[in-house]
């Protein structure tokens, strides 16, 4: 056993002194003062025994089960070894005490044993069932103090789980109304406004389709991809409006594909990357492809641009598709289709970047 | 040649009709501005204002090739203060939808900045200190240094706090053998400096190079011992020499040890000051 070990049983042990005490010494008067008065004798020597008899039978209890029952739930059995044990024990040592306190000659148990039997015997019985009494509303005290710790620690586990779903819906929303693309769009419509209030009526229909479509996603747990490409459609041309010819597009669904069901967003986060790091730093800007189409039992999504590429400026994803765009697309994949989906991303041959999704097919 | 009171400006915006807007709200608000050039990029940003001098310059701040704000540094460390022809620093105006930068927030407001959307009482506002700042010209060099403090706060941005200082670079180097990895104690560096993909890290015996984007290194690197003298370079300031200025107003620094001579931007020039 090395220091760490001793200092946390000591501590335990004055816990524990400190907790039982009052009722240690409560019952061993009451028992000293039932014995004055019904076995006869002076009561403070009943007082001395009694005492003496009770603290060695509760330190001896408690010495054992601190040694012998580690993991309480599963082991609780070993006290109907330990207590009778205990008392016995401490019962010998207690009277040996007691003695040696008031100076009566120490005889030993066996000669007390021998000359009273019947008392004896009946004293131990009295502190059997003393002891075993009290062990028990201990132990069940304890009890209860560890079902409420943990049922703090599982109300504090659920939270933070419930905390991490709420921020990560947030963080979903807040990815989606960045404040760049909204304060833009609505610096573009304000500029429409004056000069084309047919096209600023466009672009505002299609603002506000945007971010609907935008709110109930980010509260479902599924999305039809007809939905997804209806979205990407609209935030392209907010994009479109912005970035005039610097941005081309083209989206490609096959009718029979509309109905399949993908986490919410998930494109969406792979189109605004494409734009953010393959469209925009480049001068002449670019085109990007989104295609679905089905290959046996998988679905394919595809989204590809002819941007800078992967390895242009600092903020561009890496090759394993740990940047932050792609490893929230991933986590998302992940939990919703476990191993079944995976995501890779490429060098598009002629530059750019490919980004393709393989989903099981939902039949 | 413009007339002389014709005070001239340049727009740098990638968003087209953002571009026009601008224009055509600074048309009505300060009609004897004359739109010198309206470019869509940074990099054409510094080639249009080199060229063009103007005395305004509306930059974006998100752009393509360089950002409203690297443009601007690279503007002021080209821009001509001294001999025949030199003209006053711009006054610089940063326009963006999202003040992730806080421009506001920097005590010296040297540079003025608009929100996009821009409304018409805001640009107003910007508009009357401009033609106040370009009225009294009196301190162009004290504005011209409060430009650049303000300017190399932005580029520093939020520095990542380090977690713990760099004590030794790992560089690798292949060969037909297969490859090594060079373990550089840090204290035997004397400068990086950032070329293409890499950045090159030089010792009194030799040269390697790491991915290690100079920024991210910047973070890592005790600013005691370090100091930053051009956006891509960073110099142990022990090892510097000597401190030389030109008659074009160019600093450059000598080494000890090493014969390499380096150029110190004027952003930084600051550091380098007689005692």
């Amino acid at each position: 056993m090395n220091a760490a070990t001793i200092d946390a049983a000591r501590h335990k042990l004055l816990v524990r002194i400190q907790r039982d005490l009052l009722p240690v010494l409560v019952i061993n008067t009451v028992i000293a003062l039932g014995l004055t008065a019904f076995a006869g004798g002076a009561f403070d020597q009943q007082m001395v025994y009694s005492h003496s008899i009770g603290a060695s039978i509760w330190l001896a209890i408690q010495l054992a089960s601190s040694w012998w029952i580690k993991d309480h739930s599963r082991q609780w059995r070993r006290l109907f070894v330990i207590v009778p044990l205990g008392v016995t024990v401490g019962y010998a040592t207690g009277i040996t005490i007691g003695s040696w306190l008031l100076n009566h000659p120490t005889a030993g148990v066996a000669a007390v044993l021998a000359a009273h039997p019947r008392q004896t015997l009946g004293m131990l019985l009295l502190s059997l069932s003393a002891g075993g009494a009290l062990t028990y509303y201990f132990m069940s005290r304890e009890q209860l103090a560890r079902a409420r710790e943990e049922m703090a620690v599982s109300a504090a586990q659920t939270e933070a789980a419930q905390r991490h779903a709420t921020e990560a819906q947030l963080k979903l929303l807040e990815t989606q109304l960045e404040p760049h693309m909204l304060f833009n769009t609505l610096a573009n419509l304000r500029a429409l406004i004056g000069v084309d209030a047919r096209r600023a009526q466009d672009m505002l229909d299609r603002l506000v389709a945007y971010l609907r479509a935008t709110l109930a996603a980010s509260r479902a747990s599924t999305y039809s991809l007809g939905a997804e490409f209806e979205r990407l459609n609209d935030y392209l041309e907010l994009m479109r409006v912005r970035m005039g010819a610097r941005l081309q597009f083209a989206l490609d669904l096959p009718p029979e594909l509309a109905g399949q069901q993908i986490p919410p967003l998930l494109l969406q986060a792979l189109v605004e990357n494409s734009i953010k790091h393959g469209l925009e730093p480049s001068v002449q800007g670019g085109r990007i492809n989104i295609r679905a189409a089905r290959a046996g039992s998988q679905l394919v999504l595809q989204v590809q641009d002819s941007g800078v590429g992967l390895h242009a400026g600092d903020s561009a994803p890496s090759p394993t598709g740990s940047g932050f765009g792609l490893s929230q697309v991933r986590e998302r994949l992940q939990a919703s289709h476990g191993a079944q989906a995976a995501l890779t991303v490429a060098e598009a041959t002629g530059g750019g970047t490919i980004v393709t999704i393989t989903l099981p097919i939902n039949p | 040649m413009n007339a002389p009171n014709t005070p001239t400006a340049l727009i740098a915006e990638d968003e087209s009709l953002l571009a026009d807007a601008l224009q055509a709200e600074l048309a009505t608000l300060w009609p004897a501005l004359r739109i010198a050039a309206s470019v869509g990029d940074g990099a054409s940003a510094v080639t249009q204002a080199l060229n063009l001098q103007p005395d305004v310059l509306f930059f974006d701040i998100r752009m393509p090739a360089l950002s409203g704000i690297e443009a601007a540094a690279a503007l002021a460390d080209a821009w001509v203060t001294e001999g025949p022809g030199a003209k006053p620093f711009p006054a610089l105006v940063f326009v963006t939808a999202y003040d992730q930068y806080a421009v506001a927030a920097f005590e010296a407001q040297a540079i003025d900045y608009l929100l996009k959307p821009v409304q018409t009482e805001r640009l107003q506002k910007t508009v009357t200190k401009l033609q106040a700042a370009l009225a009294n010209r009196s301190q162009p060099a004290a504005s011209f240094e409060a430009t650049l403090g303000q300017l190399r706060a932005l580029l520093g941005g939020t520095p990542t706090p380090a977690a713990a200082p760099l004590k030794v670079i790992q560089a690798s180097s292949s060969s037909a053998q297969g490859s090594t990895i060079h373990m550089v104690p840090i204290d035997e560096v004397l400068y990086f400096e950032a070329a293409d993909k890499y950045v090159r890290v030089l010792t009194a015996a030799r040269e390697y190079l790491i991915r290690t984007p100079l920024k991210e290194l910047l973070g890592q690197l005790d600013p005691q011992v370090f100091w930053q003298i051009h956006r891509g370079t960073v110099v142990r300031a022990q090892a510097i020499a000597s401190v030389t200025r030109d008659e074009a107003g160019k600093t450059s620094l000598n080494l000890r040890g090493i014969p390499d001579r380096l150029s110190v931007s004027r952003l930084y020039s600051h550091l380098f000051k007689a005692m």
